[in-house]
């Protein structure tokens, strides 16, 4: 009997992480249980990918506010410190405890996007680096944020 | 629906491109890479000086910038960051348009006034006024002022109180 691929049963996403081609059920050989080529989607790959995305689009966005908000320097002292005096509040300073958040992020992932380019191995350890990185993220936060948000909330 | 296959063997037909041979996209590529490994160290750098040593954002104002940008070092630093962390940015940002806007079919008025186009020139059009303004305020800067409130100038003006 040859079977063809429009009468195979539509794949459902199978609870367990490793990926089976084939296994017995009941001493059948079953097909398999999800399509091949979803080792990507839902796991460090695309999750990466999706930070990265949103991490660099967040900064972009920010530095086009930075370098105006910056080139008041030239108009006159005044005109800047009035500028920079309201973005001294606890909001702003959260908000500036996500921007490092994101450029942290964005540049540790974007060296490991550098090293999966070029170095032999790094495709084969993509994963093992993108939780190197959220480590040395946390590493990076853990110094950053307790001193920031002294410096926010009037402790020094 | 017949195709007609080559004898094995055959030599590809040359490949004409637009562009003769200047691989834009490459380059692009590898403007990504590079300038964000010196990014990672300029920009670590920019926020640990401006927002991490001494009191940190609480101590940022004008007198602040004045001090730095009074020394040539801090000057070129800025200028190196501005044009890498920008094009960088910009260049990623195509990147986006590209992949979720379709680009026009038509020519003429057709492109003009299309969603993908409209789009990458403002994103031109914004990165090369920043650019060029970013670059004027750096140069152009004067750390002491005359007629402005002596107290917001740094403490090396002669004005400053
Ligand atoms: C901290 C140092 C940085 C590093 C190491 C870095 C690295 C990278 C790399 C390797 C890419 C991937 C390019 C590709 O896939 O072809 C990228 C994309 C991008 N970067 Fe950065 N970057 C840094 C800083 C920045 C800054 C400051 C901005 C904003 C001004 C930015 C905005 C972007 C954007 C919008 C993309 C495109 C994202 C995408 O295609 O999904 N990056 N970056």
């Amino acid at each position: 009997m040859s079977l063809k691929s429009t009468q195979l049963p539509t794949p459902t996403p199978s609870k367990s992480r490793t990926l089976r081609p084939t296994s017995l059920l009941n001493g059948r050989i079953s097909l398999p249980k999800r399509p091949a080529g979803t080792v990507y989607r839902g796991r460090e790959g695309m999750w990466s990918w999706v930070l990265h995305r949103i991490t660099g689009v967040g900064i972009f966005f920010f530095l086009l506010v930075h370098i105006l908000d910056t080139a008041l320097v030239r108009v006159s002292p005044e005109a800047y410190n009035a500028v920079i005096n309201t973005y001294k509040n606890p909001i702003m300073g959260l908000g500036e405890l996500a921007l490092v958040a994101a450029i942290g992020f964005h540049g540790l992932n974007g060296l490991r996007i550098i090293l999966i380019d070029f170095w032999s191995v790094g495709t084969r350890n993509h994963r093992l680096m993108f939780w190197i990185v959220i480590a040395l993220w946390i590493v990076l936060m853990l110094g950053f944020a307790p001193r920031h948000l002294m410096h926010v909330f009037g402790a020094q | 629906m017949a195709v007609t296959l080559n004898e094995p063997r055959t030599k590809d037909s040359p490949v004409v491109r637009r562009g003769a041979g200047k691989n834009w996209e490459k380059w692009g590529w590898v403007y990504m890479r590079a300038s964000g490994l010196v990014l990672v160290v300029m920009i670590f750098g920019h926020l640990y000086v401006n927002l991490y040593a001494g009191d940190g954002v609480s101590a940022l104002d004008f007198a602040f910038v004045a001090g730095k940008w009074a020394s040539p070092f801090w000057q070129w630093y800025d200028l190196v960051l501005l044009w890498l962390s920008l094009i960088h940015g910009a260049n990623g940002m195509r990147t986006l348009i590209n992949d979720y806007s379709i680009s026009p079919i038509g020519t003429g008025l057709k492109k003009l006034l299309s969603p993908h186009f409209i789009m990458k020139s403002a994103l031109l059009g914004a990165t090369v006024v920043l650019l060029i303004l970013g670059t004027l305020v750096i140069f152009t800067f004067d750390p002491c002022p005359v007629s402005s409130n002596p107290e917001l100038l740094p403490s090396f003006c002669p004005a400053a109180s």
